[in-house]
């Protein structure tokens, strides 16, 4: 039960890349990303990229590192603020932006993993979002209709995995990356820590290994924080 | 006197009701939680997958697999629930949400808000603005009155695009309190005054019309 282990980024990602491929990847800001594969897909030279993500990085982090090469051409996002690069090579028109609403852009994603090509959705109705996209009435409500999201290759971060794939997650560094792992072709995973089959609880399974095909033991862990926000301990 | 942040923050928590899922946005919205009243207990909510947002860490406590929708270092309670995004969005999008607190760049008299772009000038993206004012039960809008310009930001329609068309049930600025009758296609009136501020302060900084609720038209 050891075949989806790889022995690192490199050998994860051997064979799958390819120049203008769709890639999905985790995180919401920099928490739950694959801070691992990302630096990996820089270095193969990848091209004209499509990066289905709710964010674009942030400066020096995450996905900025493939703006920085200019290996993305076109962005799937929902808020791709905090980012000064990408909003230069937006505005030079190098790199094509398709914004979504945060939660059209996860139903998108989970609806791609689910064989499901389109849904309606109340968000964006009345908005430059539902432009050229059919709207139809249910029980007196006007509803847009969105399509799937699928992907050549998912790249999602996790806590632990068990050598058959079984993916948990911590904390709010979950967000996209179980909506992803199932909606790419091929889902690679990097976590925190592998352990054997029989460790993790099977009712408590985020992911189940059907959908994750290679596993890496992160080689970067930096977990960089955006917004420290502290408070003092009461001194009694 | 106008209503400070803080005030407009504190009033925005009077809405709160005992046993409210309530999801803030980021700003003026996010205060509202200092100000929860007494004996009411309400669960946040923070769209990245959490139901039940703790205090902020203490120092040197913060985890960085740990943030609320503005990125910023969080806590848990003992009721709280991780999700995913999909999850997460199905419970704002399918209406389990009761209450959302949100700041916009300019709200309409029939109930549209816009809150995300400026075109040519700002390039962030709507994150999940969009889906919590279409989803969420109850819209409340907390912002300036006017815009650094002087402008009012409370209008008859919006000139920036949509981040919802019709969703807005209550408008509370630094100057007042506006119901928005959105069941009924829109139409604003004017509930209360911060203290001191007079309807015609209100009538002359409002570019929208509005109604004047009995009570606050006898004190005028």
């Amino acid at each position: 039960m050891t075949r989806k282990i790889y022995d690192g980024p490199e050998a994860a990602l051997e064979g799958l890349l390819f120049d203008g491929m769709t890639i999905m990847s985790g995180g919401f800001g920099l928490s739950g990303n694959p801070e691992s594969l990302i630096p990996e897909v820089r270095r193969s030279g990848v091209k004209n990229l499509t990066v289905i993500s709710n964010n674009a990085g942030a400066d020096g982090f995450g996905l900025w590192m493939l703006l920085e090469t200019r290996q993305i051409r076109k962005m799937i996002a929902s808020y791709v603020g905090e980012n000064k690069l990408f909003e230069q090579q937006y505005l030079s028109g190098e790199l094509e932006l398709e914004l979504n609403p945060q939660g059209t852009l996860a139903e998108r994603i989970r609806a791609g993993g689910a064989g499901i090509p389109a849904f309606y959705t109340r968000t964006g109705v009345g908005t430059v979002v539902a432009e050229g996209k059919p709207v139809e009435e249910f029980e007196g409500q006007l509803y847009v209709r969105e399509s799937w999201l699928r992907a050549d290759l998912a790249i999602v971060k996790a806590w632990k995995a068990d050598t058959a794939g079984n993916l948990v997650y911590r904390r709010t560094a979950r967000n996209f990356n179980p909506n992803m792992a199932t909606a790419g072709k091929i889902t690679v995973a990097e976590v925190e820590e592998i352990v054997p089959v029989g460790s993790l609880d099977p009712e408590a399974i985020h992911t189940p290994g059907i959908y994750v095909d290679r596993i890496i033991k992160s080689t970067i862990n930096e977990k960089k924080i955006e917004k420290l926000t502290e408070r003092k301990r009461e001194t009694a | 006197m106008a209503w400070t942040r803080e005030q407009v923050a504190a009033r925005a928590a009077q809405e709160l009701q005992d046993g409210f899922y309530v999801n803030l946005g980021i700003g003026i919205p996010t205060l509202v939680a200092n100000y929860i009243p007494e004996g009411v207990d309400v669960t946040l909510q923070s769209e990245n997958g959490l139901l039940g947002i703790g205090p902020f860490p203490y120092e040197g406590e913060a985890d960085p697999d740990l943030i609320n929708a503005g990125k910023q270092t969080i806590t848990i309670l003992p009721s709280s629930s991780f999700f995913s995004s999909a999850d997460s969005f199905a419970m704002i999008r399918g209406g389990h949400i009761d209450l959302t607190i949100l700041g916009a760049m300019e709200v309409a008299a029939n109930g549209d808000i816009a809150n995300w772009t400026i075109p040519g000038k700002m390039v962030k993206g709507m994150g999940g603005a969009m889906d919590l004012v279409a989803g969420v039960k109850k819209v409340i809008v907390v912002m300036d009155h006017a815009n650094k310009a002087g402008e009012s930001k409370v209008l008859e329609r919006c000139s920036l695009p949509l981040t919802g068309a019709g969703v807005v049930d209550l408008i509370i600025t630094d100057l007042c309190v506006m119901a928005c009758d959105k069941a009924n296609g829109g139409g604003l009136t004017l509930i209360e005054l911060a203290p001191s501020v007079t309807l015609d302060e209100v009538k002359t900084k409002t570019a929208a019309p509005f109604a004047v609720a009995k009570e606050l038209d006898k004190a005028a």
